[in-house]
């Protein structure tokens, strides 16, 4: 209990960041039995009626309940952020620490690969390779996990470069380690802090560019409920559904400004010098 | 310099040849090819006229050779033909490129106008109101999806006052009307894309101008100018600001690819008549020259912007140019 007053007190961020995710957790887990009404079915007699008691964020304009289907995009959301975040960091760790470990031609061509991929604007490269392969759940979460990884890659590249020359690691190297044991055991988990900050950002941008993608049709497919598509169906209702258009935002708003505040703080936690400085 | 220059043209020639190999590989992804797209609309097509077809458009031969055939075209900026109306896809990215760069060119003045000025002064006064203004104000920024804010906007100011215009860039009978009407027309098709633009990039570029500034403002020497008993407006606009904006500046030059690119949600939302909405339109309509057209030259266009930067950097930071 006075941990969580201590992280409360010193590390505000975290604090409030946290308590969004986890709430955001919760809701995602639970959805099948706090959501008040089938996310999917249809009451056409009940259509496009505003936020009252018996549907507290309104219908839309099949007679959905939304507070219901918002609850379900939860999952979605949460699920398309995990996975791709996992995927870009996998491959942005494994070629980041091999390219800074054994630099020389290695680091070369990777990094001009990365240098290849930061040219293209990622958001159409995204979409070039959606419309070929057709949007689905699936396919967004590995697509945006295939071209996200630059960043990852350089982060970790320079954190190996700075490590590999380091005491320790070269007292490994003398032992006869293997190179992945070295990698792995000894530089990696020293790495780990701006990694893990890195991924939860990305988690929140991750949401952010599926909401896009289902917004502009080629994310989360209809009838399947995420706050993007459900933004798409409800921007035709603008002039007389205010409520469609106004509460799937806020989810988005709130869930990604909730994983760039738990991000901050994890910086913020692990490197004591920006702490210093945030309070000058 | 002359050397630096050197080198740093060099380095953009294989990271070109990289940009236009990964356009032309992520078009193999493509289902179908453009001679079966050719004669879709005839199901009862000739086996043979397609085998035909695909020859003279080269796609029996090997898809190296392809690449190469294709890449000498490039080379020398033809691009091919836009399927949807058989322009030379060129063309067709010439006429949308002026509405992309009236509203990115807009923003991005505004941008820097705001955001600088705002990030310099939370820097200075660190910890102080300005600055948790500032860093929440880029909190929500980070946070905030571009389009939602198009749609708040575009249902407050659009539908429920209706005050503004929320779709294309001028209204059906602009033609017709005298010049000071046709400016405020297009004033107010403006607006709302201006403001989401702007908004969109000013949490990254006031923090990075606060960072900036932050560095720069506890270096030695601004010590030594307050030591020596400068006036602070000397020692902040004259001493720190210079140094502090060189990164600040060649922010403009990655800017280059946005500035012609467009954005493609909110040129879409708006029906502003610019680039991201053609890339946008071509990724819906499968329109693969166009689409790998936008490609190479927005990658072309990151290269160059890359460059500017550097330069820049090495024009305005002696020490950058010997390393």
């Amino acid at each position: 209990m006075t941990d969580l007053k201590g992280i409360f007190r010193h590390h505000p961020l975290l604090f409030w960041g946290a308590a969004i995710v986890a709430l955001l957790v919760v809701c995602a887990l639970t959805a099948q039995w706090v959501a008040p009404y089938d996310p999917d079915a249809q009451t056409l007699g009940d259509r496009l009626l505003p936020p009252s008691l018996s549907h507290w964020m309104g219908t839309d304009q099949y007679g959905r309940d939304v507070l219901s289907r918002m609850l379900y995009g939860a999952r979605i959301s949460l699920a398309v952020g995990l996975v791709a975040v996992s995927i870009y960091i996998l491959i942005g760790v494994l070629v980041g620490s091999v390219a800074g470990y054994y630099g020389r031609w290695v680091d070369g061509v990777l990094m001009r690969l990365v240098d290849v991929l930061l040219c293209i604007p990622t958001f159409f490269l995204i979409l070039m390779v959606i419309a070929f392969v057709g949007p689905s759940i699936l396919n967004i979460m590995v697509i945006i996990g295939l071209t996200s990884w630059t960043d990852v890659a350089r982060l970790v590249r320079g954190e190996v470069l700075a490590l590999k020359e380091r005491e320790f690691v070269l007292a490994a190297r003398l032992m006869g380690l293997s190179d992945s044991h070295i990698i792995l055991r000894h530089i990696l988990p020293n790495a780990l802090g701006p990694v893990l900050v890195v991924a939860t950002l990305g988690v929140g941008s991750c949401i952010l560019l599926e909401s896009s993608l289902s917004f502009l049709g080629l994310g989360v497919q209809p009838p399947t409920a995420s706050w993007g598509n459900m933004l798409m169906e409800g921007k035709d209702h603008l002039t007389d559904a205010w409520w469609l258009v106004t509460f799937p935002g806020v989810a988005i708003f709130t869930t990604v400004l909730g994983y760039n505040l738990m991000g901050e703080g994890l910086r913020d936690l692990m490197d004591p010098r920006m702490r210093g400085s945030r309070q000058g | 310099m002359r050397n630096f220059l050197l080198r740093r043209f060099l380095l953009m020639v294989p990271l070109m040849l990289g940009i236009t190999v990964l356009s032309f590989g992520i078009m193999q992804l493509a289902p179908g090819d453009p001679a079966t797209l050719d004669v879709a609309m005839n199901p009862r097509i000739d086996p043979s006229y397609l085998q035909k077809l695909r020859t003279s458009y080269g796609l029996d031969q090997p898809i190296p050779v392809q690449y190469w055939n294709w890449l000498k075209r490039v080379a020398v900026l033809d691009f091919g033909e836009s399927y949807k109306d058989s322009r030379p896809v060129l063309t067709v990215i010439a006429e949308r490129l002026p509405a992309t760069l009236l509203l990115s060119g807009l923003s991005l003045v505004l941008l820097f106008l705001i955001a600088v000025p705002l990030g310099v002064a939370a820097a200075y006064y660190q910890g102080r109101f300005i600055d948790r203004f500032a860093t929440l104000f880029t909190f929500v920024g980070y946070s905030m999806p571009s389009f939602w804010f198009a749609l708040m906007l575009m249902l407050l100011l659009g539908v429920q006052w209706n005050l503004l215009p929320v779709s294309g860039m001028v209204s059906t009978d602009f033609d017709y009307l005298p010049w000071w009407r046709k400016a405020g027309d297009l004033a107010s098709h403006l607006f709302l894309p201006l403001v989401v633009t702007t908004f969109g990039g000013l949490a990254s570029v006031s923090r990075y101008a606060r960072t900036s500034m932050l560095e720069v403002i506890r270096q030695d020497y601004i010590r030594t100018a307050r030591a020596s008993g400068l006036p602070e407006r000397t020692v902040i606009f004259k001493h720190a600001l210079r140094n502090a904006l060189i990164p600040v500046v060649t922010l403009l030059g990655l800017s280059l690819p946005a500035l012609i690119g467009g954005s493609f949600i909110i040129e879409t939302l708006f029906a502003w008549p610019g680039m991201g909405r053609l890339g946008f339109e071509a990724v819906f309509s499968h329109n693969y020259p166009l689409l790998m057209g936008i490609g190479v030259i927005s990658g072309l266009l990151t290269l160059v912007g890359n460059l500017l930067a550097d330069i820049g950097y090495a024009w305005l930071d002696p020490r950058i140019r010997y390393d």
